[in-house]
């Protein structure tokens, strides 16, 4: 046993072997690949350096490779190849001769391992080489990555590229590069014109050049200059601060006012305590997962398909819970609640036996990835944006849906006065399952939005349930406006709060702020005036 | 009517079927009873599935070779339900009348130390195998997950060699991360950290709205110093923090995320494409090449019947501790828990990594230490490796109050808090 000890720590200890050599068809590039194929990543970043300087016209193409690990080398014969898929399968493909090499198992090719350091350091060296692409786009995203990394040499490289570039995004990148450049400039007059220069601009590099600056130049002027630019930077950050705060909470809010307004129907207009509405929810984020699972290749189009659908999904299942339970229940709150929260609990335990106990994937399409760069220090995500208006949209609807369609009307009449609207020809039951499964269906749809920016699990809807009632109850039973200002609002003060009371005390807060406001306004924000509200 | 004829011959052959099997039970004592405590419904039921059938595994392997003192192994599962309080009853149930001799389970350390007091009180061993915060050293848990020293710091220490300067500490609010962090912060600060460049940030359990604490992260991270993110964030909340920073652009390259509970187990239900880069640290890792390695996970492909299952570092740490265990009885000639207990320290086994790990003094095992990036297959990729083993510490070095203490559960000493400046045992039991 001692003797296996021994082996394990001298294996440990020996200095990896130099990797076997790559075959290219540049011995300068053989050089780089041996390298990158060594065990040490410091050795690797050697031949990624070596790769970048070599003159082989492909290098761009197979730094690129090597970054995206799409670069991959065969065993047995040390080709660097590009798998290609083929019937399910991958076929390599020489990257240099251009060569079929048919079929090749997964063990048969290796990938180029590398880490983090190396992946920026390819970035870095890929931004200096693509100065002089073609392709604007490429130009302007390497100057961008090269002014995170300000040098004095820059000033001169750019000044000299200045001059052929013809895009004005381009020349207005290297303005500022050559702007940060110049505040590390030796001579201080030209340090104060650099400051000058980029007054104003809200770009990392010249707040933390400023910053430099402002502690420790030699210069006396040098320094209140850049502190004085500084001021103005900071001030203007933290502007687009507030701004980016208050997009968090009605992003927040909005997802709020979504789980929430199915409920301000079946709730707030039918009185009945729905504790199943979380699981409704569920089962649209659920209905998006499936939809998905059936047309992998078209995910953007599967989430604009998985919105009726999961409308139908969960109508229809609330249109069953309501003809099955509830419509025995009417009047009766506490069995009402009892009995729609087995219904909550029969509804996860149903998926986690037909789907998965465990939380499912479900992808993002393109158009909900990213974010839109309004300027350096504000960016508004897509998905947010997007489910922000969407919100809007579900909203406006069920608006006008019950403000202006026979069904609301109805709906309208028969939770103001059931009786009398018995009386004047309404069949009441209908409606309220209709109405019921109007406002579970909301509920699903609410459930896509959220299976794109949460876990999807059999546990989607708990999360969900208390901050439906809280929002509906703060804004006021039966009220819709009450339910979007309510979510909104409250969706603002937890993120106001959350950067100095922390996540978990600005929730605790909101809690007992509503839990206050209850006490002195128990019909919450817009209450229902006139007699019906009475009765 | 022929029906209910049939259904009650078939009750009456139940029952004296069970009458007799409880009484070979009683009779001879020709099995050694091997209690396994890990939920098999609730919320924790997603990790500890995968546990309870590591030891099936481990069992049915170990009988196929034979069993142990010639007798066979027969495993004894029962479900906590991911309810504290009943892990604690289940935990009697297991030794008072199941007899079991030894009890693999438990994960939160919430469980833990809800099922500690009974198995003092009724001195059986039970065998911890998921990393967690230290501070503990009880005479009858033996701890094969990592203590902090054993993850969080090497993991730190790693970064710091990266270059990075700044520090988010994230997690959520329970036990486990909050203690880990103030280890964290004060071995940051003992290594020239000043306290602006460390920032602390908690969440509840299952948050899902990152944007104003990622695009705080990102505004403490534009500073020009290099920034990482020490994660302690549990479970669930890690999909839609990751989705954030992805969504608002922050990569690996810029901001890496070193998480200590996020394996291969977690990763196999989301899209890793936009993680690439950001890493983990673990005592093993599925990728790891090794012998042991790939004959562990054949076997559990063919014990499990489904070639996609991973495996991850709690179920290395039951491979271990389970190997441990029986060389001690082999060592201790019998199963009885307090000469077992004794037997084990110094006991070494090979572990899944290609090295051995020992039992030492104070409970705790020797493990090597693993960096990982996440692949998009999702995989890790090892891209650092403590040179040798780490021994793990019961009690941090870089907490007031706990440095002083050592655990020392051999003969003369027998204590699992030991005072050194004091040269006082507080006595309390863990």
């Amino acid at each position: 046993m001692f003797r296996l000890v021994v082996t394990v720590v001298l294996l440990c200890l020996t200095p990896p072997v130099l990797a076997a050599a790559i075959e290219t068809d540049d011995s300068a590039l053989d050089a780089a690949f041996t390298r990158i194929l060594d065990r040490d990543f410091g050795t690797k970043a050697l031949g990624v350096e070596a790769l970048a300087a070599s003159d082989h016209p492909k290098k761009i193409e197979l730094l690129r490779g090597v970054l995206e690990g799409e670069l991959r080398y065969l065993k047995k014969n040390k080709r660097l190849v590009w798998m290609q898929p083929a019937d399910g399968k991958n076929a390599a493909i020489d990257v240099f001769t251009g060569e079929n090499y048919g079929v090749v198992s997964k063990r048969k090719f290796r990938k180029l391992a590398i880490n983090n350091a190396m992946r920026g350091q390819i970035r870095g060296l890929l931004a200096e080489l693509e100065l002089s692409s073609s392709d604007p786009a490429a130009r302007l995203a390497a100057v961008n990555k090269m002014l995170g990394k300000s040098d004095p040499s820059h000033a001169e490289l750019f000044g000299r590229l200045l001059e052929q570039e013809t895009d004005a995004k381009v020349r207005e990148a290297m303005q500022s590069a050559i702007a940060v450049a110049r505040l590390s400039d030796p001579d201080p007059a030209q340090r104060r014109a650099a400051i000058a220069e980029v007054s104003g601009s809200l770009l990392p590099a010249v707040r933390n050049g400023l910053t430099r600056l402002a502690a420790d130049d030699p210069d006396d002027a040098v320094r209140t200059e850049a502190a004085g630019a500084l001021r103005v930077i900071e001030d203007r950050v933290e502007l687009f601060g507030y701004v980016e705060t208050v997009f968090f909470g009605l992003s927040l809010g909005s997802v709020l006012v979504l789980a929430a307004i199915g409920l301000a129907i079946t709730f707030g207009v039918m009185g009945v305590i729905n504790m199943a509405h979380g699981e409704l929810i569920m089962l649209g984020a659920y209905t998006t997962y499936l939809i998905q699972q059936a047309m992998p290749e078209m995910i953007g189009l599967s989430i604009l398909l998985a919105i009726p659908a999961a409308f139908m999904v969960s109508g229809l299942t609330g249109i069953a819970i309501e003809r099955g339970v509830i419509r025995f229940l009417y009047g009766r709150p506490l069995e009402t609640l009892l009995a729609t929260f087995g219904i909550s609990l029969i509804l996860q335990q149903l998926v986690r036996t037909l789907i998965s106990p465990q939380n499912v994937p479900v992808s993002n399409p393109d158009f909900l990835s990213g974010f839109w760069q309004i300027n350096s220090v504000l960016s508004l995500t897509y998905n947010r944006l997007y489910i922000f208006i969407f919100c809007l949209l579900v909203f406006a609807g069920l608006f006008l849906v019950l403000k202006y369609t026979r069904l609301g009307l109805q709906v309208r009449a028969v939770s103001q006065n059931r009786s009398m609207a018995r009386a004047m020809g309404v069949r009441s039951g209908r409606v309220d399952a209709l109405t019921f499964g109007l406002g579970s269906g909301i509920a699903g749809v609410a459930g896509v939005a959220l299976s794109q920016l949460t876990n999807v699990g059999p546990n989607l809807g708990q999360a969900y349930i208390v901050d439906s009632f809280m929002v509906v109850v703060f804004g006021g039973v039966g009220n819709l406006w009450g339910t979007l200002v309510g979510g909104l609002g409250l969706g603002i003060a937890n993120k106001l709060m959350e950067p100095w009371a922390g996540a978990v005390l600005a929730k605790i807060l909101v809690l007992v702020f509503i839990i206050l406001f209850i006490q002195k306004r128990p019909r919450g924000l817009f209450p229902q005036k006139g007699r019906a509200a009475e009765g | 009517m022929i029906l209910a004829t049939q259904l009650r011959r078939m009750s009456r052959a139940v029952a004296a079927a069970t009458v007799l099997s409880m009484a070979t039970a009683a009779q001879a004592a020709d099995t050694i009873k091997v209690g396994v405590l890990h939920s098999l419904s609730g919320t924790m039921a997603i990790s500890e599935t995968t546990l309870k059938d590591t030891m099936l595994m481990l069992i049915e392997e170990q009988n196929k070779k034979g069993g142990l003192l010639g007798k066979k192994l027969e495993p004894v599962v029962v479900d906590p339900a991911s309810n504290w309080p009943l892990f604690a009853e289940k935990a009697r149930e297991l030794i008072e009348k199941e007899k079991v001799d030894v009890v693999f389970g438990c994960w939160t350390s919430v469980s833990r130390k809800s099922v500690l007091p009974v198995f003092e009180e009724l001195d059986s061993l039970l065998f911890y195998p998921v990393q967690y915060e230290g501070e503990e050293s009880s005479k009858n848990v033996f701890y094969t997950g990592a203590a902090p020293n054993q993850q969080a710091i090497p993991a730190v220490d790693y970064l710091m060699e990266q270059g990075v300067k700044r520090w988010v500490l994230a997690g959520t609010d329970y036990v486990y991360p909050r203690t880990t962090n103030k280890i964290l912060e004060a071995y940051l600060k003992a290594k020239g950290v000043a306290a602006g460049d460390i920032m602390i940030n908690y969440t509840p359990f299952g948050h899902s709205d990152w944007q104003s604490i990622v695009a705080d992260i990102k505004k403490f991270g534009s500073t020009g110093k290099k920034t990482a993110v020490v994660s302690t964030i549990n479970g669930d909340a890690n999909v839609p923090f990751y989705k954030e920073l992805g969504n608002q652009g922050i990569s690996a390259e810029d901001i890496p995320v070193v998480a200590f509970s996020v394996g291969e187990e977690e990763l196999s239900g989301i899209d890793t494409k936009p993680l690439v880069g950001h890493l983990a640290a673990w005592n093993y890792f599925m990728s790891v090449e090794s012998d042991e390695n790939d004959a562990f996970i054949e076997a559990w492909h063919a014990f499990i019947k489904n070639e996609d299952r991973v495996t991850n570092d709690p179920m290395e740490a039951h491979y271990i501790g389970f190997n441990m265990w029986l060389e001690a009885v082999k060592k201790a000639g019998t199963t009885d828990p307090s000469a077992v207990g004794d037997a084990i320290i110094g006991v070494a086994v090979p572990n899944l990594s290609g090295g051995l790990s020992a039992m030492m003094p104070n409970h705790h095992i020797t493990k090597p230490v693993l960096i990982g990036e996440i692949q998009d297959d999702g995989q890790f990729q090892i891209v650092s490796q403590t040179p040798g083993l780490v021994v793990g510490d019961a009690w941090s070095d870089y907490l007031e109050g706990s440095k002083d203490l050592i655990s020392d559960w051999r003969a003369p000493l027998s204590c699992g808090n030991y005072n050194v400046k004091t040269a006082k045992c507080s006595g309390q039991n863990y």
